[in-house]
């Protein structure tokens, strides 16, 4: 694949500051090359980007899972509605009268005289009202754009009101959506009150011998479930998931878990660095999107805790798992194979799903992520030659030190035995170094690039969201949607990759693209006999 | 259940809002732009915001909804978003060339204070708008009204900018249909040609959202309201402002230009209000109502005397936009059903007033905290055989099994409000079968056996 078309075409149409900036965004990829791409910086104005804000990245993305915090929007209506029930977080309560707010939205509905006059008056009502009739464990406040502006103090209120309440956690995010460049910001602010006001309140430890944390899984489509009963299967204890399918309590027990898997890294590695600091505990890095990957996942928990019982179970499940992969591919894989694709998503489905499409026998053209930071293009060796700029700077680094009662020293010498023996830790090697040389690497990309390489390269099936969904499918590609799956899913684990085989197959084979020219404009019938009536 | 925490005892709340049976300004604004043939909404505020509204508007369409961004960032907050709005406009003339964009505020450009007029006139200033080529703007902030009053505002901002002043006058009308769907603009349209009126209608989304599959994409499709028809509109003999709410302010700004007369009418739903619609644009064109929308008029009627049974003092529970409630409880009473339940989360005290005339023992509410929570645990005290609103209430649906309609912003999970009407006589109809189907839908459901019937 060759960039010089569509470079071209950019440098035609983009005025001279804009084609410079996006240039240095878009690598031709050559895995055996250390290359450099630009991340993580600001969209250009008027550009027509996937990207939404900090606020999204925040409530909507890392505490929208979460069944049984009170989440409250404290600003205008528009955040809290639009990010009401739209990200298909499904959750599972303990039971029918166990608490589960997901279904609701609550704000604080701020009008012009709160701007004027402040709002934090307003915000503790709010909380109050809402304590007096949930009684919830916990009430999170979320700050939209003006909350900032007019100097709103959320932490303060959250502080008072957290005393005066007695038995409930009151915490809140300072997520104005202007803040950083991308969701990305939010997902970090995120992690942050997380780890500051809820993770580490309970100690307790279940008896269960293999005990982990899932981090920067959201149960889209219910992924989570299928994770979760394959980690039924094999016998392994997961005390939280960040935060698919996940409960207020679940992440006050998290530090007592003895490995931290990462599977979305941009949105979730804060939290798995902080642990590791505070606590000991190490993270790896997991994929359960793919059969191969969700088998190689599932490996690699059981050369973590070394134990053969495990190692045998879990090559039992792969092997009964597979089956159903096998089989459906074998029908499938004639039908998709050297079918071609692209996926620009999230900062890490459009790594992951190129697994499965792998698998289906496609080929990746090319893919960029929408929030991502350079790390995860290159690899987390980059990280320390990243430059801090004046967004990423307004972002709140925690200061963690070792915890001096929990810090595991026992997880630390299990870390550096294993590593001794060549087991990775910490490791994410980005995107590029999985992609083949000559495919097209492009974050935040434009409206104007997606569709100029749709019309150059007219993948069989093209990867993003909602907002380009129907414009690419106006071209005659159908699109696939990997934030909300199509209301589809689960696409994870083996019985999610059957899934996905099956979606995509339809997708690329539809019949109902013959359809969309006329018979009139593409035969002629020029016969005719009746006359013109008036 | 959905909606477990929902407790039957309505206390009142001051500062929280649950459900809301509302959303903001910028959403509305955006909408209306759409409605423009060639135009380029544009978002001055964080990137969320538009990503927010596209996503809505994109979710209940089903269609491309192109807009941009002045992408705020933490510096811009601070220090103004004129630099970021005038790279926009060069970025968005240059790359995608529109021939109008609409600009909208959002809370945070509003909180600081951005002039987006003076900013306008120094992108023109500086060559940044090309000839030919017209950038429009509308002060919408998040936190006054709703997105009613954004789509409102952008209509009045459409109404300042471009009708041109002149003593000629022409035989046509303006109508301003109100937020209504693109279907239902196509039926405005059709049933005036019925009446041989010529007119001008905007916004217009119809062609825009609602295009069809040609195997291209088209960044501007071919509906909207041209630029020469916006324009001329000043010289028309009438205005018609169909829903007070959305179009009022912006036949006034016709009338303070060009000295347009208009009325405000409802949106035509159901007979009384479509039959108003009819009088008047007869009486101000002189044009007398065709046999055709006669008949269909009568059809409609023909229904509800047909299938009075199923419909004779049924409760409803409905809620969202007042425009559109207003006609549509006016309509649900003349049809024998008893409206109970009304919210609508957007203020203003003509809502209260036009519910006290057409149902005044109901239980109704506007503005702050009339929301979908409140709704609900009025309907777990007084439970009703009907639900009508947008796609949220299919949760109070569900939990309380009752017979659900979806009607208004946003329908996120059916099709069918982009091709088909609930505006005249035939909407009238199209709205008939819909509640009727979800009433003897369950009505099947829910019976026994032996009384399970073959003819309704």
């Amino acid at each position: 694949m060759s960039y010089e078309k569509l470079d071209d075409l950019m440098l035609k149409t983009y005025p001279k500051k804009v084609y410079r900036k996006r240039d240095k965004s878009i690598v031709v990829n050559n895995p055996d090359e250390a290359q450099e791409i630009q991340a993580n910086i600001r969209t250009i104005p008027g550009m027509i980007t996937q990207r939404g804000c900090t606020y999204a990245g925040c409530k909507g993305v890392i505490l929208g899972p979460t069944r049984d915090i009170v989440n409250i929007t404290h600003g205008p209506i528009g955040c809290g509605f639009y990010s009401w029930l739209t990200r298909r977080n499904q959750t599972r309560p303990e039971s029918e009268t166990s608490e589960n707010y997901i279904p609701y939205s609550f704000s604080t509905d701020m009008q012009d005289s709160n701007i004027v006059f402040g709002g934090e008056n307003k915000l503790k009502e709010a909380i109050q009202e809402a304590y007096d009739m949930f009684h919830p464990k916990g009430i999170a406040i979320f700050s939209t754009c003006p909350v900032g502006l007019i100097g709103d103090d959320v932490h303060a209120v959250a502080r008072e009101m957290k005393e005066k309440l007695g038995d409930c956690n009151v915490f809140g995010f300072s997520c104005e959506g202007y803040k950083g460049v991308s969701q990305s910001a939010g997902h970090h602010i995120a992690n942050n009150q997380i780890f500051k006001h809820v993770v580490g309140l309970d100690d307790s430890r279940s008896d269960a011998k293999f005990r982990v944390n899932l981090l920067g899984e959201y149960n889209i489509g219910g992924d989570a479930f299928v994770i979760e009963k394959l980690f039924d299967k094999i016998g392994v204890e997961l005390v939280a998931t960040f935060s698919g399918n996940s409960t207020i309590n679940s992440f006050e027990n998290s530090h007592t878990a003895d490995l931290n898997l990462i599977m979305c890294h941009r949105s979730i590695n804060y939290v798995a660095e902080m642990m590791e600091k505070k606590y000991g505990i190490p993270w790896q890095k997991v994929n359960f999107i793919g059969a191969e990957a969700t088998a190689k996942s599932l490996r690699r928990i059981g050369e973590y805790f070394e134990d053969e019982e495990l190692i045998n179970r879990i090559e039992e499940v792969i092997k009964e798992e597979q089956l159903q992969v096998d089989t459906c591919l074998a029908k499938i894989k004639p039908n998709t194979l050297g079918k071609t694709t692209m996926l620009f998503v999230g900062a890490s489905r459009a790594h992951h799903y190129q697994e499965l499409f792998n698998e289906l026998g496609m080929e990746t053209l090319a893919a960029g992520y929408e929030f991502a930071h350079r790390d995860d293009y290159e690899g987390r060796a980059v990280i320390p030659s990243i430059k801090i700029d004046a967004d990423s700077r307004n972002i709140e680094e925690l200061h963690v030190e070792k915890d001096p009662v929990l810090f595991s020293n026992k997880l630390v010498d299990k870390k550096e035995a294993l590593m001794a023996k060549g087991i990775e830790f910490s490791d994410y090697d980005g995107i590029m170094s999985d992609m083949k040389a000559g495919s097209l690497v492009i974050d935040d990309i434009s409206h104007f690039e997606m569709e100029k390489l749709i019309e150059m390269y007219k993948p069989d099936v093209f990867c993003a969201g909602i907002k380009e969904k129907f414009a690419v499918q106006k071209m005659g590609v159908p699109l696939k949607q990997l934030h909300s799956y199509d209301y589809g899913g689960p696409y994870a684990g083996f019985e999610g990759a059957v899934n996905f085989y099956k979606d995509i197959e339809r997708m690329v084979n539809s019949k109902v693209w013959s359809l969309v020219k006329a018979p009139w404009i593409t035969q002629e019938a020029l016969n005719a006999s009746m006359v013109k009536v008036h | 259940m959905l909606l477990r925490h929902t407790d039957k005892k309505v206390k009142e709340r001051n500062a929280l809002t649950i459900n809301p049976a509302k959303t903001c300004q910028p959403v509305g604004a955006m909408y209306a732009s759409l409605g423009i043939h060639g135009c380029m909404p544009h978002s001055h505020g964080s990137q969320g915001c538009c990503a927010y509204h596209r996503s809505a508007l994109t979710r209940h369409y089903k269609e491309p909804v192109m807009a941009g961004t002045s992408s705020f960032t933490e510096g811009s907050s601070v220090f103004g978003g004129q630099s970021n709005l005038l790279q926009a406009i060069d970025n968005i003339f240059n790359v995608y060339d529109p021939d109008v964009i609409a600009i909208h505020t959002t809370c945070l450009s509003e909180t600081i204070g951005d002039d987006v007029s003076q900013i306008t006139q120094k992108a023109i200033d500086d060559g940044k708008v090309p000839a030919g080529k017209h950038v429009i703007q509308a002060s919408t902030p998040s936190y006054v009204g709703s997105h009613v009053t954004g789509f409102a505002n952008m209509c009045a901002s459409i109404a300042k900018y471009f009708p041109e002043v002149s003593e000629l006058k022409l035989d046509q009308v303006n109508v301003l249909p109100g937020w209504v769907e693109p279907s239902d603009m196509r039926e405005i349209k059709r049933m005036l040609l019925a009446m041989q009126i010529p007119y001008v209608l905007f916004p217009d989304t119809s062609g825009v959202l609602d295009a069809p599959q040609t195997g291209s994409h088209m960044f501007f499709p071919k509906g909207g309201t041209k630029i020469p028809d916006l324009k001329r509109c000043g010289k028309s003999i009438f205005t018609f402002a169909l829903g007070k709410f959305c179009s009022e302010l912006a036949a006034l700004e016709l009338m303070k230009k060009c000295s347009v007369p208009f009325e405000v009418l409802d949106i035509p739903i159901g007979i009384k209000a479509t039959d108003r619609f009819m009088m008047k644009l007869s009486e101000v064109t002189g044009t007398s109502i065709p046999q055709m929308l006669e008949d269909e008029r009568g059809q409609l009627v023909d229904i509800v005397t047909d299938m009075q049974q199923y419909l004779y003092g049924k409760k409803v529970a409905l809620y969202g936009d007042p425009d559109t409630i207003i006609p549509l409880c006016e309509f649900l009473v003349d049809i024998g059903m008893k409206p109970v339940h009304i919210v609508s989360g957007t203020p203003g005290k003509y809502f209260e007033q036009r519910m006290k005339e057409l149902v005044p023992g109901a239980n109704f509410r506007n503005g702050p905290q009339a929301d979908m929570y409140l709704m609900h645990q009025w309907i777990k005290n007084e439970p009703v055989d009907l639900i009508i609103g947008n796609t949220y209430g299919k949760y109070i649906s569900r939990d309380e099994n009752i017979p659900f309609v979806r009607l208004g912003f946003p329908i996120y999970d059916r099709i069918g409000h982009s091709y088909f009407p609930v505006v005249g006589y035939k909407g009238g109809m199209r709205l008939l079968e819909k509640i009727l189907s979800v009433i003897m839908d369950k009505m099947d459901a829910d019976a026994p056996e032996e009384k399970f019937e073959l003819v309704m």
